[in-house]
């Protein structure tokens, strides 16, 4: 049996594919109907707010809120051993949607719900790279 | 309106060893408490026509509910294997009330059981830890099972304020209550010390914040109130029962502090014609100690934000306002999976034949049980109560 040293990496389905390629180019989708105006996450095949088809997909401004967090201090598996202490949050994306992520780039001691975070992007594999989230810099 | 209510009883009711119990697989869990069921309640298996089970970790099989009744050699016209994680069982008792009300089927065994503890291979085990959350847009993250509770945990606090002392309380009394019981898995006394003290396995959450990892199974006979007269003990009748569902995974959660206990709360009291306040006692599914308090508020016990008060308080011990969780509960008790919640519904019907010895709640006539699947998911209410009217 071979030691689990991956990490348990999504595996694209026809819909989501769009997301994931462009994680790859450091860019973070999120879908917008052109019919109704609502924005979701996770990618589905229809806009939940209209039953409209194939919503399309937009850029997100990458800057969201912490609503609620946790540090894992015992990892799922081996692969995310070297990882603890890692910070688990869902973050409210700026545009409305809900994603779960990790928060690095600081001590996860800093982390707080109301926290402003931004996205980054970590490649974990040739194939994949998934968005994660770090505290925002300054206002521009 | 023509309900439920009323129509169907309870009239068997076992628990096999829980804790650690090498020597059963899974499966021999599940007939073990089935024969248990059948003798308790003085009845052939022949006179089962319907039956119930759930899906099995340790032992997994295609078809589960074929596989007992073979194993039994009973030939129901009702048999499926249901699955709501937490909340099979009372979702579960519930279909099965509605396949008895209809005339579908007439005696319904159902019956849960799991081994958690001794029955997983190491590749079994990583799988139950890694197959819980979306497997795209969570489980690459690394989250754990605690680490979604502990999402709502904070919420609860950020929210009402509440304290990891609240949480702890919940633990202390489950154990206080399992200390009475000479079939829970963990008897020893703890205190709040002990619980904050624990290895912090999630923010906030503790190791004493976690429910147990057990082997164990059991089961109950449900059949239709014009028969639950004719055997051997007190039948306990099916009052009020209904479900709420909100979503699958946390990050799809509308709300993180209210759950779908309201909604299910609220129709199986509506069946019932009854309110919190006639709930002389209650089982209230305790998979991680923040679960506890959401569902005591949401059920209606106490308002938003005062669930914490109210446990530390001593209101849900067996000196309280509302006993709960007298075996123990699935922290101390035990806690085979998706069989759970069906310990606090046996422990129900035992209550309220009052036969629960030390830890019997004076004359108990009406009990609600609670559980929840998935993340806060699935919820399920039932109502009991130890006359029909």
């Amino acid at each position: 049996m071979t030691a689990n040293t991956e990490k348990f990496l999504p595996h694209p389905t026809p819909v989501s594919r769009v997301y994931w390629d462009a994680c790859r180019k450091h860019q973070l989708l999120i879908q917008h109907c052109g019919n109704c105006g609502q924005y979701q996450f996770y990618p589905r095949s229809f806009c939940t707010g209209c039953m409209a088809r194939e919503p399309a997909w937009e850029q997100a401004s990458g800057f969201g809120t912490v609503t609620t967090w946790t540090v894992v201090r015992r990892p799922v598996a081996e692969a995310y051993a070297a990882d603890v202490p890692y910070v688990i949050a869902l973050i409210k994306l700026d545009e409305g949607p809900v994603m779960m992520s990790q928060v690095n780039g600081c001590d996860a001691d800093e982390v707080r719900s109301g926290l402003r975070v931004e996205v980054a992007f970590a490649a974990w594999s040739e194939q994949v790279t998934v968005p994660v989230f770090k505290p925002a810099g300054p206002a521009p | 309106m023509d309900t439920l209510r009323g129509k169907v009883a309870i009239v068997g009711a076992a628990d096999t060893e829980v804790g650690k119990v090498p020597g059963l697989s899974s499966t021999e869990l599940c007939i073990e408490a089935a024969l248990r069921a059948l003798d308790d309640a003085g009845m052939s298996k022949d006179e089962v026509d319907g039956l119930v089970t759930c899906n099995s970790m340790a032992e997994p099989h295609m078809y589960q509910a074929e596989v007992l009744a073979e194993y039994l050699q009973i030939f129901p016209r009702y048999c499926i294997s249901a699955s709501a994680g937490g909340g099979t069982t009372y979702s579960s008792l519930f279909h099965a009330a509605n396949a008895i009300a209809a005339g579908v089927c007439e005696t319904v065994l159902i019956c849960l059981a799991d081994s958690l503890r001794s029955g997983l291979s190491r590749d079994q085990a990583m799988q139950m830890q890694s197959s819980t959350g979306h497997r795209e847009f969570e489980i690459p993250y690394g989250p754990t099972v605690p680490a979604y509770y502990a999402l709502i945990a904070r919420a609860h606090m950020d929210t009402y304020g509440t304290t990891p002392e609240q949480f702890a309380a919940v633990a202390v009394h489950a154990r206080r209550h399992a200390a009475r019981n000479p079939a829970a898995q963990m008897r020893d006394l703890i205190s709040i010390d002990d619980v904050l003290n624990s290895r912090m396995i999630a923010d906030p959450l503790h190791l004493l914040d976690c429910s147990l990892v057990s082997d164990g199974g059991a089961a109950v006979i449900l059949t239709s109130a014009s028969r639950a007269k004719n055997f051997r003990h007190h039948p306990v009748y099916l009052l009020g029962a209904g479900e709420g569902h909100s979503h699958e995974h946390i990050s799809q959660a509308h709300d993180l502090t209210t759950s779908a206990a309201a909604d299910s709360g609220r129709r199986a009291f509506h069946m019932a014609g009854l309110g919190p306040a006639d709930i002389d006692v209650a089982g209230i599914y305790d998979c991680f100690t923040p679960v506890v308090l959401i569902e005591l508020e949401d059920l209606g016990f106490c308002a938003k934000g005062e669930a914490g008060s109210f446990v530390a308080a001593g209101e849900t011990a067996l000196e309280g306002s509302l006993p709960m969780n007298t075996h123990g509960g699935l922290l101390s008790h035990c806690h085979p999976g998706h069989p759970g919640a069906i310990f606090a519904l046996t422990e129900a019907v035992t209550q309220l034949r009052h036969a629960a010895g030390e830890r019997q709640v004076g004359e108990a006539e009406i009990a609600l049980v609670h559980a929840q699947g998935g993340i806060m998911s699935s919820h399920s209410t039932l109502i009991l109560g130890r006359e029909r009217d």
